[in-house]
């Protein structure tokens, strides 16, 4: 078993397991799972598997009843509610399946949003001594969204695809060690998959981001360094009695 | 945060535009009410002005001036020529003006006075009296109508008309032996002078002429030149308005004439009875107040329900800031933020509504009614107002805001996550 002080680990669970109030069925049991620094992991699972919950977790948006996550070596049960947010925006690049823009923000102030909330990832994204604008247009350029057009533009006036990759710029920017992407793909069209996740790679590559990427799309899984199946780890799945005897007593704390 | 904030008000312009105005509407309404409420105020309070004291029969102060000054009921009795020659030669008194009531004209009382009204009588901020047409009474049977008299009646310089005793529109007895000659008209001045025929005293001894015990004498009646040979004297006035050398003598004077022996007189300040006359009708000017007031309630319940209303269809936006980041103070601060802008925004746009209102109306009552309206810069008051509605849009907005930090704290980072 790793232990949760593994400096190579950015995503770190022990014997993990969380169930929903008044229910005493934990919907996940986790064993041991870990993310190397730099690791692009695929993960896969049918509906209810707890995918979203694994990732609610390591967000620090819910709260397991017992065992312990660390990401970047922080016990997350270590923070309150305030320093959660500012953990996740410090270290933590999120891509959602889709509506992942404010409409009312340009291209370029979408992407710079995390840069706002947290100083660790201004400073990381003018580390180059770019300004934070070209640093944004760096990153849309990167993305192949070329940046003049763009920037400045309204994003509901873009497509699925090109928000998608907007989305991931915002992701990337000010480099946090781990983006997670909750199906990200599942609005664009085949072809455009395996060129966002290129692009997506590609940067991370260059940072050296960890990738933890939640789809139902097998077919991309060969692009990723390890690929598993939540049904394999999630011991709660093929929960018999004994799986559910961890307690209950404490209530599972939504954590904001 | 103002940033996002203000995008996001602009994305939203329209709904953000409805508020601004509501709130615009409600501080121009009550900023105009309140205005409208002092000035008329003032205006009131200065119905008579750069009179020291009324003089009348002995009855009430408020019946005294009602009669007197907004010839509104009658007096009970008359103040007799002789006591008006003894206040007169008071060496304390600088003028006095004698005024004759009882009959009128289609409505419009008619007072009988002497060439020192126009003279010496001062309304609003010292203003005198200004004709507009024609010239002051020179005969018997010259008249000198108020600007809403000429206005309603549609008279001009040199009409004839008929004048009524008693005071009713319907009179039964009419001096119509003796017409008189609208001689001037004179400029509006916003105060029951507006409604007044004035002649003079001889002019009011005239039409009663052929008055004897209660009923005009049979026959043909005297015609208008005998009038004028005739020695008219009068013998009685229903009220004194006197100005006094010094202001400084008023307390001295009134009681002096309070305590006359050979008559029971009142003496007034005007100030202090029209003081006390205000306050009888102030309901009034609450009942308005309360009006604004619930106009600004009303648009701050509208600004709490735009961003109330817009608030699940922004659900999805507080998810999208909240997984970039922003914590769920960050959200309430900028829900604080946007109501912030909408509150400021309402009361610029309605003082700036106010002043349009308050500029147009100046003209328009200047030139109907004399009412000077003046445009002043906001006072304390105005200050206070603005503050309590600032004050009020804020605790407002938090509605919304907790709201929306409750929202985004059960949504979590998106609706999946």
């Amino acid at each position: 078993m790793n232990n949760a002080n593994n400096v190579n680990a950015i995503v770190q669970l022990d014997n993990v397991s969380f169930g929903w109030p008044d229910n005493p069925t934990p919907v996940l049991s986790i064993k041991e799972f870990g993310i190397k620094k730099g690791e692009h992991v695929f993960l896969k699972g049918p509906s209810g598997s707890g995918k979203t919950t694994l990732l609610s977790l390591i967000a620090a948006v819910l709260a397991p009843q017992t065992g312990k996550v660390s990401v970047d070596n922080i016990a997350l049960d270590s923070l309150r509610g305030g320093q959660r947010d500012q953990f996740r925006v410090d270290r933590i690049g999120l891509v959602f399946q889709q509506f992942n823009l404010l409409p009312f923000l340009s291209v370029r102030d979408n992407v710079q949003l995390p840069c706002r909330f947290s100083k660790i990832r201004y400073r990381k994204a003018r580390q180059a001594g770019l300004t934070l604008n070209d640093e944004t247009d760096r990153l849309l350029d990167a993305m192949h969204l070329s940046a003049k057009e763009i920037k400045n533009k309204p994003v509901n006036t873009l497509s699925v695809g090109q928000q998608q990759r907007v989305a991931v710029a915002r992701a990337l920017i000010g480099s946090p060690p781990l983006i997670i992407a909750d199906e990200p793909t599942s609005a664009l069209d085949s072809d455009t998959r395996q060129a966002f996740l290129e692009l997506l790679f590609t940067e991370a590559n260059a940072t050296n981001c960890a990738i933890l990427f939640v789809s139902h799309d097998a077919s991309l899984a060969t692009a990723f360094d390890r690929s598993m199946d939540l049904r394999e780890i999630n011991t709660a799945l093929n929960a018999t009695a004994t799986h559910t005897s961890t307690t209950n007593a404490d209530k599972p704390r939504a954590m904001p | 945060m103002i940033h996002i904030a203000w995008k996001s008000l602009c994305n939203r312009w329209p709904t953000a535009l409805l508020a601004v105005l509501a709130i615009a509407m409600s501080v121009a309404l009550i900023l105009t009410v309140e205005k409208i409420r002092r000035d008329a105020k003032s205006s009131f309070t200065q119905t008579v002005s750069g009179t020291d004291l009324i003089v009348g029969a002995r009855s009430g102060s408020v019946q005294l001036l009602l009669y007197s000054v907004f010839r509104i009921g009658n007096a009970t009795n008359n103040i007799s020529w002789e006591s008006v020659e003894d206040i007169k030669a008071r060496k304390r008194v600088d003028w006095v003006i004698p005024i004759s009531l009882g009959d009128s004209h289609a409505g419009y009382r008619v007072v009988g006075t002497t060439l020192d009204y126009f003279e010496h009588y001062r309304f609003g901020d010292r203003r005198s009296l200004e004709l507009a047409d024609g010239l002051v009474f020179d005969d018997v049977f010259d008249a000198v109508i108020g600007s809403e008299v000429a206005a309603k009646l549609k008279y001009q310089v040199d009409d004839k008309i008929v004048v009524a005793h008693g005071t009713g529109n319907v009179a039964l007895v009419k001096h119509d032996k003796q017409p008189f000659r609208v001689s001037g008209i004179l400029k509006p001045t916003g105060t029951p002078v507006d409604r007044a025929i004035h002649v003079s005293l001889q002019g009011i001894e005239a039409m009663h002429v052929d008055w004897r015990n209660g009923a005009t004498v049979k026959g043909e009646g005297t015609d208008a030149d005998t009038v004028r040979q005739m020695d008219l004297k009068t013998s009685a006035v229903t009220a004194l308005l006197v100005g006094l050398k010094s202001r400084a003598a008023v307390f001295r004077e009134q009681r002096a004439i309070n305590t006359y022996r050979s008559e029971p007189l009142l003496a007034v300040l005007p100030g202090v009875a029209l003081q006390e006359l205000w306050n009888l009708i102030s309901v009034a000017e609450k009942a308005l107040l309360i009006v604004s007031v619930c106009v600004v309630f009303a648009g701050l319940v509208n600004l709490i329900s735009v961003l109330l209303a817009g608030l699940n269809e922004r659900r999805r936006e507080m998810a999208v800031l909240r997984s970039a980041g922003a914590r769920p103070a960050n959200v309430f601060m900028l829900l604080c933020i946007e109501s912030t802008v909408l509150t400021l925004g309402g009361i610029l746009l309605g003082l700036f509504l106010h002043y349009v209102l308050t500029g147009l109306g100046s003209l328009f009552l200047q030139q109907q009614y004399g009412l000077s309206i003046n445009l002043a810069l906001p006072d304390r008051t105005d200050y206070l107002i603005l503050l309590a509605i600032g004050v009020a849009g804020l605790l407002a907005g938090t509605i919304p805001a907790l709201q929306a930090y409750r929202k985004s704290l059960s949504d979590g980072l998106s609706q999946r996550l």
